[in-house]
């Protein structure tokens, strides 16, 4: 089948926004400016306005001397894009594969589309109909390639559709600039002669490629089809995907989950078929007056278990606002991974064990976050705040082992804390250590253990630690910083033993 | 011989309330995890698996010794394999992983959540506790009402995952609906030699336990696991506490 490409543009599009907004401005020439370099420069002009003279990035005291009356709005720069991605996500109704083309044009891939509105010339009445009921003056073109349909519809017969086979003698009557080429190419083609693609389009392509570069012969293959041309999609195609129009608007929750369970036995069961399983998902509410609400999900794990992912879905819920109802639910899942009936057990731990702990994790995750939760695995270092490392998956393996030879304290305080001490002589454990404002006798000791910085990493102090026992039986974790030579000795309580 | 049977008929129907209480003695095939006394104290002289037990601190020094404690018996629960969840609230999870190694419990088969607020805790709790393939919960907590515990209760009769809660420094020991209520305390440890800390000791109390008997011991921990001191300077092994019991 062939391609078919639908180009839309829109000439008046900021103007006929402004108009919708201000009726009273129909047939009044007016324009939006902007403030540049000291001056007031046109970004937009409408239809009448540009009828008797005023252009775009025209001064506009220049345009005031060829249209006295005109009147001149502050233009907004983000408001064109901002608008022309909404028509690009409205526009979705007439194909799914829509791309925005500059600030002012829409690219529809209609292959395969257009016999649902009764053919091609329907098809593009339809669209051209659509936005005159908003008020927006367009002009369409449909061709097999992208490049033509923008030639057709910036600089051919608006409204025309062009087949394949005239296709060059279409292109070849219009001006080069119908190329989308860059400023230099067309400076240059002008001051050639060459006032229209026919005169060129002959021209062996190395004559050209020398005067022009390659973007000229790119442009043209692409015209006329000889190279793809890619489009990026507004929203990208996800391959799993899932619909569930509603006869009556769904306002309830149970409603919505019902929905919701339909939708996910749909998806999981394809994706059982072709062993995958997935790792994001999103449900897509449509509203009756046009809003779109969404929430979204991830998994730790591919999985395609349908009472899992509800639940992960169930959690989220509520957050959305049915109103007046939602008439149409679709589930995507933008990222898929293999997923096999068998996976490396977790923790020794067997297969459905490692998969329901998987399910746990995700619910945590996707209610506290990613960040709360944490699994250690050791590390070769002696630092005590480094003898630990957060594992960053659920099936990494400790590539050492722990220590237990030295002894450790159960509680760490997250930063060590202060401590006045008294000590006997120097290199001693303390005989009484102060601990917020409590006077610990201590009874037994065990140490010093010394602890050097590790250079490589990090400067500082060595820290000779001691385990301590006051008269209680409670056992601490000392240790001292710094030495008894430079007179700067810090002593600090670490952590608690059991 | 008819006082014979109406032991039997006693026996049985306090069998039945015990399984009505969600108790789980007395079922075939449970055997006690290795606790010495300690366990004796429970109903059928096992360890309650499948509940929830409460345990309460006021010192930073007493929730260590009781960490402690929760290591030995989850090194009991889960020796070889299996995994559990550790859930504090955020300014309190000090534990300090590399440590749990002394207690026979591997660290990488624990996983901590630091949830932000007790309200989160608990959510991750119930929802831990419901899931079947883990072998224990931790909860660190300071408040629990009777509400949450039964919710927390209900959670593991289901799901049979032994869970524990620890309470640090709660405004008030109020009555929950948990299987037990421990205290666990250090105690000066008695040391032949006079050099070095030797084995920590702790006053391990039982202050409640449904259809079980309440108790205090004053254990000795070392990484070969709990002696109990009877009396002064007579301690009993684990291993032989168990042969006898």
């Amino acid at each position: 089948m062939n391609k078919q490409v639908v180009v839309i543009w829109f000439p008046y599009l900021l103007t006929d926004w402004m108009l919708r907004r201000q009726p009273e401005l129909r047939g009044v020439p007016f324009a939006l400016a902007l403030n540049e370099r000291g001056r007031r420069v046109v970004k937009a002009v409408n239809g009448v306005a540009q009828k008797k003279g005023a252009l775009v990035n025209m001064v506009v005291a220049d345009c005031k001397a060829f249209v006295p009356e005109l009147q001149v709005f502050d233009g907004d720069m983000e408001r064109p894009k901002k608008l022309i991605t909404a028509m690009a996500e409205w526009c979705i109704r007439f194909t799914p594969h829509v791309s925005v083309d500059g600030v002012d044009g829409l690219i529809l891939d209609a292959s395969g589309c257009t016999h649902l509105w009764g053919g091609d010339a329907r098809y593009l009445e339809a669209i051209n109909g659509c936005f005159k009921k908003f008020g927006y003056t367009t002009r369409t073109a449909m061709a097999e390639t992208v490049g033509t349909a923008w030639a057709v519809c910036h600089y051919g017969k608006p409204g025309s559709i062009v087949t394949l086979n005239d296709q060059k003698n279409v292109l070849s009557v219009l001006p080069p600039a119908a190329l989308r080429l860059e400023a230099l190419a067309l400076e240059r083609l002008d001051k050639l002669g060459f006032k229209t693609m026919g005169g060129f389009m002959d021209i062996p392509k190395t004559a050209l490629r020398r005067r022009f570069g390659q973007g000229l012969l790119t442009r043209l293959a692409q015209a006329l089809g000889e190279v793809m041309e890619l489009m990026e999609p507004i929203r990208p195609i996800a391959p799993y995907v899932e619909h569930l129009p509603c006869m009556e608007a769904i306002r309830t929750a149970v409603g919505i989950e019902t929905g919701l369970k339909a939708l996910l036995e749909r998806l999981c069961e394809r994706m059982n078929k072709e062993s995958k399983g997935l790792r994001s998902c999103e449900l897509r509410c449509y509203r009756i007056d046009g809003d779109v609400q969404k929430i979204t999900i991830g998994t730790n794990k591919p999985t395609r278990h349908v009472a899992h992912l509800f639940k992960l879905f169930e959690l989220k819920i509520a957050s959305l606002t049915p109103d007046l109802g939602f008439e149409l639910f679709s589930l995507e899942a933008p990222v898929v991974e293999e997923l096999t009936a068998t996976q490396d057990a977790l923790w020794s731990a067997s297969a459905s064990n490692e998969a329901d702990i998987a399910e746990l994790v995700d619910k945590i995750s996707g209610k506290i976050g990613t960040h709360a939760i944490h699994r250690y695995l050791p590390a070769e270092h002696y630092w005590p705040e480094r003898a630990m490392k957060e594992a960053t998956s659920l099936n990494e393996k400790a590539t050492t082992t722990w220590r237990t030879d030295l002894p450790r304290p159960l509680h760490v305080l997250p930063v060590p804390e202060r401590i006045e001490v008294s000590v006997p002589i120097p290199d001693y454990p303390p005989l009484l250590f102060k601990y917020k404002g409590a006077i610990h006798n201590v009874k037994k000791s065990d140490g010093p253990e010394r602890i050097e910085q590790e250079w490589w990493l990090q400067n500082g102090l060595y820290r000779d630690y001691y385990c301590v026992e006051d008269t209680q039986g409670c056992r601490y974790w000392l240790f001292r910083a710094g030495d008894y030579d430079k007179d700067d000795v810090k002593w600090f309580l670490h952590g608690f033993f059991p | 011989m008819e006082q014979g049977a109406d032991k039997s008929i006693i026996e049985h129907l306090q069998r039945q309330i015990l399984k009505l209480q969600g108790g789980q003695a007395h079922k075939e095939g449970v055997n006690p995890i290795g606790l010495g006394l300690l366990e004796a104290a429970f109903p059928g002289g096992v360890f309650t698996r499948g509940a929830v037990h409460e345990l309460i601190s006021h010192s930073p020094e007493a929730a260590t010794c009781t960490s402690g404690f929760i290591g030995v018996v989850l090194n009991k629960l889960m020796p070889k394999e299996g995994c559990c969840v550790w859930v504090s609230t955020i300014p309190r999870r000090s534990i300090y992983a590399p440590a749990l190694k002394t207690f026979g419990i591997d660290p990488e088969r624990i996983l901590f959540v630091d949830a932000a607020n007790q309200q989160q805790t608990l959510w991750v709790l119930e929802e831990a506790l419901k899931c079947t393939s883990l072998s224990a919960v931790v909860g660190e907590l300071t408040e629990l009402n009777f509400n949450d515990s039964r919710r927390l209760q209900l959670a593991v009769e289901k799901s049979q995952v032994t869970g524990f809660v620890h309470r640090f420094r709660p405004k008030t020991e109020n009555a929950v609906a948990c299987v037990s209520r421990w205290k666990v305390t250090p105690a000066a440890s008695t040391l032949l030699t006079n050099s070095g800390v030797g084995f920590a000791n702790w006053q391990v109390q039982l202050l409640k336990v449904r259809s079980g008997q309440p108790g205090e011991w004053q254990v000795e921990w070392s990484p070969g696991g709990l002696s109990y001191k009877v009396a002064e300077k007579e301690i009993i092994p684990t291993h032989y506490t168990q042969e006898t019991a």
